[in-house]
């Protein structure tokens, strides 16, 4: 029987490599746009997850509008980084140092 | 109801109205030639929309209690309004000469500012994270505005992709905080963890907790704000200094107060680590800054610290003490950047510290002025506000039995106080070098004198902001 831990534990796992996808990846800042990507997704498993064992529908909304919102993240994202391609000639990880901080 | 639900959310339907109107506006006609106007518009709508709201009353909710009107959010969306409405016109002239004012600018700063006043009216997850992210997204790409500057893309992708993580923790908190009350309303978290949190509770509050202090740049979560506010177009990062943490600390003292207020216990010492972190990690580190910006990014972060021992008080007072230090930070910061906006050589913007030696023999007045200014951000025993807010806050952890607390502030302020007074001694006793232009125009003469003088002469009473801020503090915690 797979209960709601199984569930968390998946969300979490998720999480967990989406948030080492941003810090450990030394090569391709995509990477990192799909990192994040994994970690909303994560979330949007936990919402569902608790909305089914709580019978209750607003966990499913929620998720509705993190996936909207999400959407309109990647977009910014992908937009903010074709300006960075084109001014700076590369999207490594290693070359996003012109400031040092 | 859906009239009265609609009734309490007007001003900010009217500013997302007009944002929309707008832009519309500025493709349909000049583009970019209408820029100047539509920032002078967008700065008087905000300005009216701030009087209207300060006209407010009572306490009013809507959409089931979802979003509130109390006097803590008038409170804080004045201050929003007008700090924007300032920081608006008072960057216009510099964005055009640059050849970077785009009728975007003032669209993207509206909107930002409409996700900043839901934020501070949230009354379930589900608002605060629509306004986080509607402020989130305008700020990421209003960051990287200059599109042909290395710098500025740069600092709009490390600002989105730093973001971007916040955002997710802070839902990764949502979802637990969801399943482990069964309601994302504040009022109904509060009930369900009644004064003891289970373990699952306490992660959500803990993932919240980190995900609100990325977005006020608090330290252990600091590393994004140097490079966002180097790499950001000067205007942006007046704005980013100012309304925004505002709406960010308003937010978080909503969630702590109204949703988990009666764990408080559980957030005070997790919020008191991140202001002693904070305040000496900006204190610390802005020592080696030889950028101005760069060195406002620390004097931020360790400005957030103290901000959030008023908070991490945990009491009513020190609610209010955090809402006063807002405001003069916020009168502060604007001050200093419209004296950042006007230095420049040739023609050309100059961030660096040293251009400022011997500043005072060629401008005495406007080195007088930001010596003020800088006494104030310092905050040591000088009779500026500055020194107040400070006082505030510390004599808030103190009433809440955190002494300890307000020995570690009294310290980082003395070590803080040091990159300040430095400026000082170059504007005074530095070398003679070749002195910077005395561009600036009169609007940024004004907000610069202006901010210098508020922090002189509001010495006297504070302009009766304090009945204000405790009376918001009041409406709450309760």
């Amino acid at each position: 029987m797979i209960g709601l831990e199984h569930y968390l534990t998946v969300a979490a796992a998720l999480f967990v490599i989406g948030v080492f996808g941003l810090f450990l990846n030394r090569k391709n800042i995509i990477i990192m746009l799909m990192s994040v990507e994994l970690m909303l997704l994560a979330v949007n498993i936990n919402f569902v997850a608790f909305s089914s064992f709580l019978g209750d529908l607003v966990g499913q909304v929620f998720t509705l509008f993190v996936l909207t919102v999400a959407a309109a993240e990647a977009a910014i994202g992908l937009a903010i980084l074709v300006c960075f391609f084109r001014t700076r000639g590369t999207i490594d990880v290693e070359d996003v140092n012109v400031m040092k901080g | 109801m859906i009239a009265q639900d609609l009734q309490v959310i007007l001003p900010e339907i009217a500013l997302a109205v007009y944002a929309i109107v707008a832009l519309l506006a500025g493709v349909y006609t000049g583009k970019d030639k209408s820029a100047a106007m539509i920032v002078w518009i967008t700065a008087a709508v905000m300005a009216v929309i701030g009087l209207w709201i300060a006209t407010g009353s009572g306490t009013n909710a809507a959409f089931g209690g979802s979003f509130v009107d109390d006097s803590f959010a008038r409170f804080c969306k004045v201050i929003i309004l007008f700090s924007g409405a300032v920081v608006l016109v008072m960057t216009q002239d510099y964005m055009a000469r640059r050849g970077i004012l785009r009728f975007e600018y003032p669209v993207l700063v509206a909107l930002a500012t409409v996700g900043m006043m839901f934020m501070v009216s949230a009354e379930d997850l589900l608002v605060l994270y629509m306004g986080l992210e509607l402020q989130s997204l305008s700020l990421y790409v209003v960051t990287s505005l200059r599109r042909d500057s290395v710098k500025s893309t740069e600092a709009g992708l490390k600002y989105f992709i730093l973001g971007a993580l916040s955002s997710g923790m802070l839902l990764y908190g949502a979802s637990l905080t969801y399943g482990y009350t069964g309601t994302i309303l504040f009022s109904g978290i509060i009930e369900a963890a009644g004064d003891d949190v289970s373990i699952g509770l306490l992660f959500g509050l803990v993932f919240l907790i980190a995900g609100f202090a990325f977005k006020v740049s608090a330290a252990p979560f600091h590393m994004w704000t140097p490079d966002v506010y180097e790499g950001a177009p000067t205007p942006v990062t007046a704005f980013l200094s100012t309304a925004p943490k505002m709406a960010a600390l308003a937010l978080m003292a909503r969630v702590l107060h109204e949703g988990f207020g009666g764990v408080i216990s559980d957030w005070q010492q997790i919020l008191a680590f991140l202001s002693v972190l904070s305040m000496f990690v900006g204190a610390i580190a802005a020592i080696g800054q030889t950028n101005i910006k760069r060195l406002m990014a620390y004097s931020s972060i360790s400005h957030m610290g103290f901000a959030l021992m008023g908070l991490a008080a945990g009491t009513t007072f020190g609610v209010e003490a955090m809402l006063i230090y807002m405001v003069i930070y916020i009168t502060m910061n604007v001050g200093m950047f419209a004296f950042i906006l006007s230095m420049e050589k040739d023609g050309v913007p100059v961030t660096d510290i040293g251009a400022l030696h011997m500043y005072s023999k060629h401008e005495p007045l406007r080195a007088l002025a930001l010596l003020v200014l800088l006494f104030s951000l310092a905050g040591v025993a000088a009779p500026m506000l500055g020194f107040f807010g400070k006082f505030y806050v510390l004599r808030a952890a103190v009433e809440a039995g955190m002494t300890w607390l307000a020995v570690a502030g009294v310290i980082a302020a003395v070590i803080g106080a040091f990159y300040y007074i430095r400026i000082v001694y170059y504007m005074y006793f530095g070398q003679d070098r070749e002195p910077l232009d005395a561009g600036g125009g009169p609007i940024l003469w004004v907000v610069l004198m202006g901010s210098a003088l508020i922090m002189i002469v509001g010495v006297i009473n504070m302009f009766g902001m304090e009945p204000v801020a405790a009376a918001a503090a009041a409406a709450l915690v309760n």
